[in-house]
């Protein structure tokens, strides 16, 4: 009897495996498997909260401080509502040329990327061989790996005068363009050439080569088929890259500082401004999300963000 | 729809935030009649040490071995006094008034066109020099003046001073020159080739320019400039846009565009001429016949210190000769102390060079001050323009 009694008490093996159930987390899943409403909060929560404090959260503070201004003398920031800023960029013609000269440079960089992608894309993608191809993605994304410094640094050498640049061209009797313009968007094309280059070498390898074989057959030269076949399949990639190209320009400061000569563009505006009045380089500082957002919107008409 | 959520929150935040600004709007109208200076309790006593100093200062200015083992007055200092020294370094004169406002800073290293600023911010407080024996041996010249010096307290401990040189590189200038005439003017022979500094406060070395060659203009300081002049130094100094090379900020890029000849002149100070002669560049620097610019760099204690003993024992062991003589040739500025001029063949020889005690040099030098609306001359009949009006100035100036 006391055994019959006590045969259910001691237990099973596999019980104690389902005993548990009543852990915190046991009871934990299955309360959020009851509500799907608490199962996405408690997935969201971390990356959302990331999003909206800290990343999103910085950009609307940037933006309230664009509304306020500066003591004169002390350049402390001054609470107080205004809309002086906006005015002043506006108006001011050389905060109008900076802006345009920066939009005009991130742009020519976007060209410059995109057009050494479409030769260097089809080849890698069509006609070189596996270990080539291997070669020049390694190529392509060693620059990467380097220190946007060190970068900056060695194309300044580059293009100092008497430097390497000089010294190549003296041959042909020519000299380099020296530091200007010219020098900061060769160095920026340099510096974002592989987020051009991986998207429109993956483009190209997602062409059948079939559609090649088809142009040739109904008699297109080699170029009509790149223009009329690859060049619109390739589209999404190259406004994807330019996403990236463009947008990484319009922001950049410390190469035209180290190669731009003169030149002034947004971020060195906003740099010479961010200690003395940050009101007014929170106010410039909006002129490039505005840019950008307007290009992300033709850019999405593309087609091109599901690239991304 | 978590926009339609967030839109009100961020309205209802920003309106808040410009009710409470309402309030401030009484202290910028201070400034414009003047300069008006909180009034700071000064120290009294130097007591037992906290145990550290937190101090934001130029680069070789502070300095403990880890950076270059010959050079290295902190670790005595540490063992002296038992105050463990942190040490910040601060690239320009705006990023250090910037920090000295976090709070978290003891000391700083400020140049004339931030005192000012500090000064009138109320972040630093005024100094009681009786505590800083070594105060007595600060050179004349560099006692009282504008930059630290308001309504008869003393804010700040000077430790060296320098004049922004003419520098040019011998390979591509032959002659010497002993004019600025070929940074500004029109017709010269090195188009392209020139160097400026880049900063508002560079408007200061064309009203210096101004000085010489425009006396119509009745520009008596470089630093006190009404709307007239400054439009005429905005003139000079867009001229010379269409002449210089480049812009420079930060020293390393000066010696590099210097000493290997991408720039046959420019505007600089005498540590780039020495780093550029160090690596073997040939480049030689001259005061010019119109006078300069300059600066000279103080220690400030902020106005809350949290370790103000410490503050304090640094302020009087970095002015004595020795350790004011280390830092001075490590920078390469003339030394504050006059008696850091003495006591080694090298220390004679490095004041020799910075003109330490060559009064008459430093005349010509218009030292480094925050441009303000009490036109820092004298006038007082019109309103000077401030640095903020520079500031703007500079931005339209490099188009």
């Amino acid at each position: 009897m006391a055994v019959i009694q006590e045969t259910p008490s001691p237990p099973a093996p596999g019980a104690s495996q389902a005993h548990p159930r009543n852990s915190p987390g046991d009871r934990l899943s299955r309360m959020l498997y009851a509500r799907p409403k608490a199962r996405l909060a408690g997935l969201l929560l971390l990356p959302l909260g990331w999003l909206g404090v800290l990343y999103i959260g910085s950009l609307i503070l940037l933006f309230i401080t664009a509304f306020w201004t500066t003591d004169s003398f002390t350049s402390k920031v001054i609470p107080a509502f205004t809309l002086e800023n906006f005015i002043e960029i506006i108006t001011v013609p050389a905060y109008q040329q900076t802006a345009l000269r920066t939009i005009g440079i991130a742009l020519a960089v976007t060209v410059l990327c995109a057009a050494l992608a479409l030769p260097l894309g089809l080849y890698m993608a069509k006609v070189a061989s596996p270990r080539m191809r291997a070669a020049l993605a390694i190529g392509i994304t060693l620059p990467l790996w380097a220190g946007y410094l060190v970068k900056v640094f060695s194309w300044r050498i580059t293009f100092s005068s008497g430097g390497p640049l000089d010294w190549l061209l003296a041959p042909l009797g020519m000299t380099g363009p020296g530091y200007g313009t010219a020098a900061l968007i060769v160095t920026l094309a340099y510096l974002w050439f592989p987020y051009m280059a991986v998207p429109v070498y993956n483009a190209f390898r997602q062409i059948p080569d079939s559609l090649f074989d088809a142009s040739a057959d109904l008699g297109a030269k080699a170029w009509s088929t790149v223009w009329t076949v690859a060049v619109p399949l390739l589209k999404p990639a190259f406004v994807a890259g330019s996403i990236f190209t463009f947008s990484l320009s319009l922001g950049d400061y410390i190469a035209a500082q180290f190669v731009g000569g003169k030149t002034q563009v947004i971020g060195t505006v906003i740099a010479s401004n961010i200690n003395l009045n940050p009101p007014l380089a929170a106010a410039f500082g909006t002129v490039p999300i505005i840019v950008v957002v307007l290009y992300l919107f033709l850019a999405r008409k593309s087609g091109a963000l599901k690239q991304l | 729809m978590k926009i339609s959520k967030a839109l009100p929150l961020a309205a209802l935040a920003s309106l808040s935030l410009v009710l409470a600004g309402c309030g401030g709007g009484a202290a910028s109208d201070s400034s414009s009649t003047g300069i008006q200076v909180p009034d700071l309790p000064t120290a009294s006593e130097v007591g037992e040490s906290e145990g550290q100093v937190n101090i934001i200062a130029w680069a070789g200015f502070v300095e403990d071995g880890s950076t270059n083992p010959d050079a290295d007055w902190v670790s005595a200092f540490e063992e002296e006094t038992k105050c463990q020294v942190n040490r910040k370094v601060g690239a320009t004169s705006d990023e250090m008034v910037q920090l000295m406002r976090s709070g978290e800073y003891d000391l700083v290293s400020a140049s004339g066109d931030a005192s000012l600023r500090l000064i009138a911010g109320g972040d630093v407080a005024p100094i009681n020099t009786d505590l800083i024996p070594n105060f007595g041996n600060i050179v004349d010249g560099l006692k009282g003046q504008v930059y630290d010096t308001l309504n008869g307290k003393s804010y700040g401990v000077p430790i060296g001073r320098g004049a922004n040189v003419l520098m040019y590189n011998t390979d591509h200038v032959a002659e010497a020159p002993d004019s600025w005439a070929p940074l500004w003017e029109e017709d010269t022979d090195y188009a392209g080739k020139t160097m400026a500094y880049d900063s508002p406060i560079y408007i200061a070395d064309a009203a210096v320019y101004l000085m010489a060659t425009q006396p119509d203009l009745g520009i008596t300081s470089p630093y006190a400039l009404d709307e007239e002049q400054l439009a005429a130094a905005v003139e000079l100094l867009k001229t010379q846009n269409g002449l210089v090379g480049e812009y420079w900020n930060d020293a390393l890029k000066a010696v590099s565009s210097i000493s290997s000849g991408t720039v046959h002149m420019g505007s600089g100070w005498q540590v780039i001429v020495n780093l550029a002669q160090g690596d073997g560049g040939k480049v030689e620097s001259v005061l010019p016949k119109e006078g300069a610019t300059g600066w000279s760099d103080t220690w400030m204690i902020a106005a809350e210190s949290k370790n103000p003993n410490c503050a304090y024992k640094w302020m009087d062991y970095a002015s004595s000769a020795e350790v004011n003589a280390q830092i001075s040739q490590n920078f390469g500025m003339a030394p504050a102390n006059a008696l850091a001029c003495e006591g080694s063949e090298a220390n004679t020889a490095h004041c020799e060079t910075f003109h330490a005690t060559d009064e008459e040099y430093y005349k010509q030098v218009w030292m480094w001050t925050t441009p303000v609306e009490q036109c820092v001359d004298g006038r007082t009949d019109v309103t000077c323009t401030n640095y903020q009006d520079w500031t703007k100035a500079w931005t339209e100036i490099k188009g």
